[in-house]
């Protein structure tokens, strides 16, 4: 789990170990960690898995990088 | 060439590394920190990126441009780190047979950067900072 930017700040970390279940979507992962950070919830972004953008019924894997995206303002 | 890089740009070998023997035209766009922001004065720029995925979205972009207009080569490198006013946050250079191409890629080239590329940019004033970013609706269109 990759975090960046005011998630980042918000969360204290860059990088997160998350145990999953087996079947556990992007929308699951995101409940979860909610709870701690609510700002991946209350200041909704993106979400990226194995560096490509995913919607939130994307099933996970084990040993899957997911990463919570702000949205980007580079340029 | 599409990299994240944490100093300053090396524009002359992103121009020599675009540029053949075909091409009549190579635009080189240089993004730079700006002093005023939203009616209030720049310290300096952060920028951070996700480096591994926002190489690989730039070189999709990469093949959109190569995809929809008729130019020989794309570069594009993005710096990360503190910026201050003035400095290069972004570079990217195009080449092609004739100049109406290259301009034409050159804008769809940084309108879809901004779009979509995972970097963020965090402005420092006297007295706070923020992120940028949330206050534009371009991400949730960004898929």
């Amino acid at each position: 789990m990759r975090l960046f930017a005011s998630y980042r700040e918000a969360a204290g970390t860059s990088k997160l170990e998350v145990p999953i279940s087996a079947g556990a979507r992007v929308a699951d992962l995101l409940e979860l960690l909610a709870v701690g950070i609510p700002a991946l919830k209350t200041a909704k972004g993106l979400v990226a898995v194995n560096h490509t953008y995913v919607d939130a019924a994307f099933e996970l894997h084990d040993g899957d990088e997911a990463a919570f995206i702000p949205p980007v303002s580079g340029g | 060439m599409f990299k994240i890089v944490d100093g300053p740009i090396d524009e002359i070998a992103l121009e020599n590394e675009v540029r053949t023997d075909a091409d009549g035209a190579v635009i080189v766009f240089r993004g730079v920190a700006r002093k005023h922001s939203r009616g209030r004065e720049v310290i300096h720029l952060e920028y951070e990126a996700y480096p591994e995925m926002a190489e690989k979205v730039m070189a999709q972009i990469g093949d959109e441009i190569k995809a929809k207009f008729p130019v020989s080569a794309v570069a594009i490198v993005h710096r990360t780190g503190v910026l201050e006013v003035g400095q290069a946050s972004v570079v990217i250079a195009i080449s092609a047979p004739h100049r109406g191409e290259a301009f034409a890629a050159s804008q769809y080239a940084i309108d879809r950067l901004k779009q979509v590329v995972p970097i963020w940019k965090k402005e420092i004033w006297d007295d706070g900072s923020q992120w940028i970013g949330w206050e534009n609706e371009q991400h949730k269109t960004a898929v």
